[in-house]
C-alpha cells in the first residue's frame, strides 16, 4: 500500500506540519504519526476501508495466536504425559520437551545422539565461516576435507572408539542437511557440464545432455526416487544391495542437476558472444575460455535462480520419507505417531516449519548478501 | 500421486514378470546373523520408534520372535521403515526377509504379487464412531449421515460398497491427513468417523477429551486380517516364520507365559507343552532349528496375549479390546496348529 512516491510526499507533508509548530515541539511527536496515518491509510474511501478491514483481520487473528501460542501455552510436563497440554487451551510447547531427540536424530542411538549433534554443529558452522568472504583462501578448501572426514567418523564410527552406525539408522535434522548439502554440492558441477554440454557443437553430446535434462524435467521427484529405492533394486543380482541413503542421495542429486542446469544455461546465453569471440582470439582453450571468461560472468548473473533450486532441494528432501528414510519431517511424524502426543501435531509441525524456515531463510539472505558482493562494478 | 500409482502398477507388473525367487532363506539370514524385516514407519502399537528410537509393536515383536526362534537371541533384527508403496517390492527384491508392516492378507497379494502370507497377527476390520448423544445404536441407523474419511483409500472404498449395499446414502467429509480428521471430527464437523477399529479405538482413548462421549458401533464393514508376509518360493522360511508366530499363540493358549516358562519346562506333565518348549525334542530338528526355539521365544517375546496387551491392550496407551484377536477358545479367531 505504501510506495515510495508516498514515503516522499509522506515527508513533505511532515515538513509542512513542522516549520509552524516549532514552538510546540512535543506536539510534533504526537501528530506525525497520526499525520502520517492520515496520508498513507486514509488518503481515500477505498483505503481507509481496506485499512480498517486490515485492522480488523489482524485484531481477529493475532490475539488469539498469541493465547494459543505464548500466553496459554504449555510449555513442559512434570510427569511426561500429555495430561496438563490436555488441560491446558493453549499450545503444548511441551511436545518439544518430550520428543525433541526423536524429531532431530530419528532413530540414530540414543546413547550416541551427541555424535549427529556435533556432526551438525560442525556443518553448520563450516558453513558460516565458508559464507564470509575474508576466509575465501585456499586453507579453507583443506579445513572442508577436514570437516567432512570427521563428519563421516562421528557418523559412521566403527573406528578410533567410536561403534558402527549404519546409514539406515541416520534420520532427522542431520539427514535432511547431509541429503540438501551433498545433493547441492554434486548436483551443481554435473549441471554445469550438463549446460555446458546442452549449447555444445557436437551433436552426440548434445544429444545426450538435451536428452537427460528433458526426461528428469519430465518426471516428478518421487517418481526418480521411487525408481531409485524400489525400481533399481529389483534389477540388480541377488545379494547385491546399494544402500538407501546412497540410492536416494543419488536420485535427488540427478533430479536437481537437471534443474539446475536449465539455470546455468541462461546465464550461459546472457554473455554476449563478443566474450568468446574475445577469449577466441586470445588463443585460450575450451576450458580455459569457460573457466576463465565465460562461467564466472554467467553464474554470477543466475545466483537467484541457483539458490532458487539449492532452497527447493533443501525442502524436497522431505520426500525422501516415502523410501522410508527419516528425514526432519518423517522423524517428527514419526514421533507424533505416539496417541498420547498426537492430538498436539500442530506443534510439531509448527516446530519442523520453523526449522526448515531457518534453513531455508539464511540460503535467501545470503544470496542477497552475494550478489551485491560480487556485483560490484559490474552493475549492469 | 497418479504418479506414485504409475509406478507402483509398473512395480508390480515388474515383480509378476519376474521368476519366483528361490533360494534358502534360512542360511542366508543365519550366515549373515540378523533378520531384517519390514515395519512400517510409524504406526503406534504395530510398528514405532519410541522416544529413545527403540522399536516396539505388534509387528516388531512378529520380527523379534523369528530372530528368537534362529538365534536365540530376539534382539538381532534390523528394522526396514517402508512406506505403503514400497513394501512389496521391498519384499520382492530381497531387500528385507520379512513383512511385518500391518499388511492385509488379500488373494491379489498372495498371488500376483509374489507373497506368502504366514500368520494374521491382528485381525482388524473398518468401524464407525459416533457421538453418544446421538444415541445410535448400530450402523443401519446412520442413513443421510455425515462421515469423516481418509479420501484415497480402501477405506473410502469400503464406506461407499457398504452404504449402497445397503441402500443408505451419506454425506462424506474428506480429509487427508489423520490428526486432522480426528479434530474435524471432535468439532462436530460430521457425525460419523470411519476408520480401522484399532485406530478409532486409539483416538478415542486418546484424543477425545471425554472418550464416554464417544461409542464405536459393533459392526465391522470390512475383513483386514493384517499379517506377516514372506516371498514366494522358500518353503523352509516360510515354515520358521509361520512356526514362530505359532508358538506364540500356542504358548496363550496353554498358559505358558514369559514369567513361567522355565519352571513349565522343568515340571509340566502336559505332552503338548513338553513338545512346545523342546522338553521331548522333535520339533526343532524338523524346522531346522535348535529344540528350545519356542521356549526362548516365550521368554524373550512373551506369549501371543502378553505381546498383544504390552502393545495395543490394556497395558498399552491403546486400551484395544481383545475382540477377534482373543484366543479361539474365549470366542476370538486366534488359533495354533497343533505342535506335533
Amino acid at each position: 500500500m505504501i510506495k515510495p512516491e508516498d514515503d516522499i510526499h509522506n515527508a513533505l507533508a511532515a515538513a509542512d506540519v513542522e516549520e509552524p509548530s516549532q514552538a510546540v515541539a512535543p506536539a510534533n511527536s504526537v501528530w506525525k504519526p497520526l499525520s502520517w496515518a492520515k496520508s498513507n491509510l486514509f488518503d481515500s474511501v477505498p483505503n481507509a476501508l481496506l485499512t480498517l478491514l486490515a485492522l480488523l483481520l489482524l485484531w481477529e487473528t493475532v490475539p488469539p495466536l498469541l493465547s494459543w501460542g505464548l500466553f496459554n501455552a504449555t510449555w513442559s510436563v512434570a510427569d511426561g504425559t500429555a495430561a496438563a497440554c490436555r488441560d491446558g487451551t493453549g499450545a503444548c510447547w511441551a511436545l518439544m520437551g518430550e520428543k525433541n531427540r526423536l524429531m532431530l536424530f530419528g532413530v540414530y542411538p540414543y546413547d550416541q545422539h551427541w555424535r549427529p549433534l556435533l556432526a551438525t554443529a560442525i556443518v553448520i558452522a563450516m558453513l558460516a565461516t565458508s559464507a564470509l568472504r575474508r576466509f575465501w583462501l585456499p586453507a579453507l578448501g583443506y579445513a572442508w576435507l577436514g570437516a567432512v572426514v570427521v563428519v563421516a567418523w562421528l557418523m559412521w564410527g566403527g573406528f578410533l572408539g567410536l561403534t558402527y552406525v549404519e546409514t539406515a539408522q541416520w534420520g532427522g535434522l542431520p539427514l535432511t542437511l547431509g541429503l540438501a548439502l551433498l545433493g547441492i554440492v554434486l548436483a551443481f558441477p554435473l549441471s554445469i557440464v550438463l549446460a555446458l554440454g546442452r549449447r555444445s557443437n557436437l551433436p552426440a553430446i548434445k544429444a545426450i545432455c538435451t536428452g537427460y535434462i528433458e526426461l528428469v524435467r519430465g518426471v516428478p521427484l518421487v517418481s526418480v526416487l521411487f525408481m531409485a529405492s524400489v525400481m533399481f533394486p529389483l534389477f540388480l543380482p541377488e545379494g547385491v544391495t546399494i544402500d538407501k541413503l546412497l540410492r536416494a542421495l543419488a536420485g535427488m542429486t540427478l533430479f536437481t542437476a537437471a534443474y539446475l542446469a536449465e539455470a546455468v544455461r541462461g546465464g550461459l546465453q546472457a554473455i554476449p558472444r563478443g566474450q568468446e569471440e574475445a577469449a577466441d582470439a586470445l588463443g585460450l582453450s575450451y576450458w580455459r575460455k569457460m573457466r576463465l571468461i565465460v562461467l564466472p560472468q554467467a553464474l554470477r548473473l543466475v545466483i537467484p535462480p541457483i539458490v532458487n533450486q539449492f532452497i527447493s532441494c533443501f525442502k524436497d528432501t522431505s520426500l525422501v520419507t516415502i523410501v522410508g528414510l527419516y528425514d526432519l519431517l518423517a522423524a517428527t511424524k514419526a514421533a507424533l505417531a505416539d496417541p498420547e502426543w498426537r492430538p498436539f501435531f500442530v506443534e510439531g509441525y509448527v516446530a519442523a516449519a520453523l526449522v526448515y524456515w531457518c534453513f531455508c531463510f539464511f540460503m535467501s539472505r545470503y544470496s542477497q548478501w552475494l550478489e551485491r558482493e560480487l556485483a560490484t562494478g559490474t552493475r549492469r | 500421486m497418479k504418479a506414485f500409482k504409475a509406478c507402483a502398477i509398473a512395480a508390480a507388473l515388474a515383480v509378476t514378470s519376474m521368476p519366483a525367487w528361490a533360494g534358502p532363506t534360512v542360511d542366508a539370514v543365519k550366515a549373515k546373523g540378523f533378520v531384517q524385516c519390514g515395519v512400517n514407519l510409524g504406526l503406534y502399537g504395530f510398528s514405532a520408534p519410541d522416544d529413545k528410537g527403540n522399536w516396539s509393536g505388534l509387528d516388531v515383536d512378529a520380527c523379534r520372535a523369528v530372530a528368537a526362534a534362529l538365534f536365540g537371541d530376539a534382539s538381532k533384527v534390523k528394522y526396514t521403515p517402508l512406506s505403503a508403496q514400497q513394501r512389496l517390492p521391498a519384499l520382492q527384491s530381497g531387500e528385507i526377509d520379512l513383512l511385518a508392516r500391518n499388511t492385509t492378507w488379500t488373494l491379489s497379494r498372495d498371488t500376483a504379487n509374489g507373497l506368502n502370507f504366514t500368520v494374521t497377527n491382528y485381525y482388524d476390520g473398518q468401524g464407525f464412531m459416533v457421538p453418544t448423544k446421538l444415541g445410535v445404536k448400530a450402523a443401519k441407523d446412520l442413513n443421510g449421515a455425515t462421515v469423516c474419511v481418509l479420501p484415497g483409500t480402501t477405506t473410502e472404498q469400503n464406506l461407499a460398497d457398504w452404504f449402497r449395499a445397503n441402500k443408505m446414502t451419506y454425506k462424506p467429509v474428506v480429509i487427508e491427513k489423520n490428526e486432522e480428521l480426528a479434530s474435524a471430527f471432535i468439532a462436530g464437523r460430521c457425525d460419523v468417523y470411519t476408520s480401522d477399529a484399532s485406530q478409532l479405538a486409539a483416538i478415542r482413548a486418546n484424543e477425545m477429551p471425554n472418550p464416554a462421549d464417544y461409542v464405536i458401533l459393533p459392526e465391522l464393514i470390512s475383513k483386514e486380517p493384517l499379517a506377516v508376509a514372506v516371498r514366494h518360493g522358500d518353503d523352509q522360511w516360510l515354515d520358521v516364520v509361520r512356526w514362530s508366530l505359532y508358538a506364540m499363540i500356542a504358548a496363550e493358549e496353554k498358559g505358558v507365559t514369559m514369567a513361567n516358562v522355565d519352571q513349565m519346562a522343568a515340571s509340566s506333565p502336559d505332552p503338548e507343552i513338553k513338545r512346545l518348549l523342546g522338553v521331548t525334542a522333535g520339533n526343532g530338528k524338523a524346522l531346522g532349528l535348535d529344540e528350545a526355539w519356542a521356549k526362548t521365544i516365550i521368554k524373550q517375546v512373551g506369549n501371543y496375549g502378553e505381546s498383544f496387551d504390552r502393545n495395543v491392550g490394556q497395558g498399552s496407551k491403546l486400551k484395544i479390546a481383545r475382540g477377534q484377536n482373543a484366543l479361539y477358545t474365549q470366542g476370538g479367531l486366534m488359533y495354533a496348529p497343533p505342535f506335533k
